[in-house]
């Protein structure tokens, strides 16, 4: 058994894509347990398990968690505060009176 | 191999294994007390999650009769946590009947980090995610408390002949 090693966080792309319409490669998010705000492909991922679990590369804390059955996903983001994505430019929206 | 992050690494010396009661009540062990405590070499059949089982795994630790002896408890589920943060659910009496140890040896040998050294759970009826690595202690419940992957969508029991993987299986 060789030492565990982590993937870089592009790998979450493809599993993402199945739940997202919009493109996580270029998404950022800020971690809730030390305030670090990155891109979503800079988390350390560990799919040596039942699942996949993306870890914040400052603190370690788990940022993402995605588990896939056969014909259900459960996604738990509790540990981002946000995720910043980015969109098609629109129309100025008129803002709060 | 089950791992949700880096391998702790654990020094003998600050090792403690420590069982909890629902009513505050600890229970520590020291390693050099885990070590004096009567052992047993099970030789058991692991089931992993993804579909692969071993056949005649023979381990070396310290039963959870013998740990949960003089504890006093009415409670009915049990949390396992570890080093490094994870944790388990399982009902109390699944780590009665010599059926759960603390394994503290695989095929003659120190459990190594990477396999969830200096100790882990060793649960073999049921799926080997409850059998934690890196195991540092149990709390008692009365109300059962979903663990780090029961929380993410995994069984609450997880019995292999029943194939019971997901919530609802
Ligand atoms: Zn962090």
């Amino acid at each position: 058994m060789t030492e565990m090693s982590y993937l870089d966080g592009n790998m979450l792309d493809g599993p993402l894509r199945e739940l997202f319409a919009v493109d996580m490669s270029t998404a950022m998010g800020r971690c809730e347990n030390c305030g670090m705000t990155g891109s979503m492909a800079s988390l350390h991922v560990f799919a040596h398990a039942p699942g996949l679990i993306a870890r914040c590369p400052s603190c370690e804390a788990v940022m993402l968690r995605l588990v896939r059955a056969p014909d259900r996903a459960w996604l738990d983001l509790r540990g981002t505060t946000f995720l910043q994505v980015p969109m098609p430019l629109e129309q100025t929206q008129p803002g709060p009176l | 191999m089950l791992s949700a992050g880096p391998t702790p690494r654990v020094s003998l010396d600050t090792w403690e294994f420590v069982i909890a009661a629902e009513n505050g009540t600890e229970h520590r062990w020291s390693w050099q007390e885990l070590m004096a405590l009567p052992q047993e070499t099970p030789m058991v059949d692991i089931h992993c999650v993804t579909h692969w089982s071993k056949l005649g795994t023979t381990w070396q630790g310290v039963s959870l009769d013998t740990l949960l002896d003089g504890v006093d408890t009415g409670a009915h589920f049990a949390l396992a946590h570890s080093y490094g943060g994870y944790t388990t659910n399982l009902p109390l009496d699944d780590l009665r009947g010599g059926r759960a140890w603390v394994a503290h040896t695989f095929d003659g040998a120190p459990l190594a980090p990477e396999h969830g050294g200096p100790a882990r759970l060793l649960v073999p009826h049921l799926y080997f995610w409850k059998s934690a690595k890196w195991v540092r202690g149990i709390r008692l419940k009365t109300m059962d408390e979903p663990g780090f992957w029961e929380t993410a969508g995994y069984h609450d029991y997880g019995d292999p002949w029943r194939e019971q993987r997901y919530q609802g299986d």
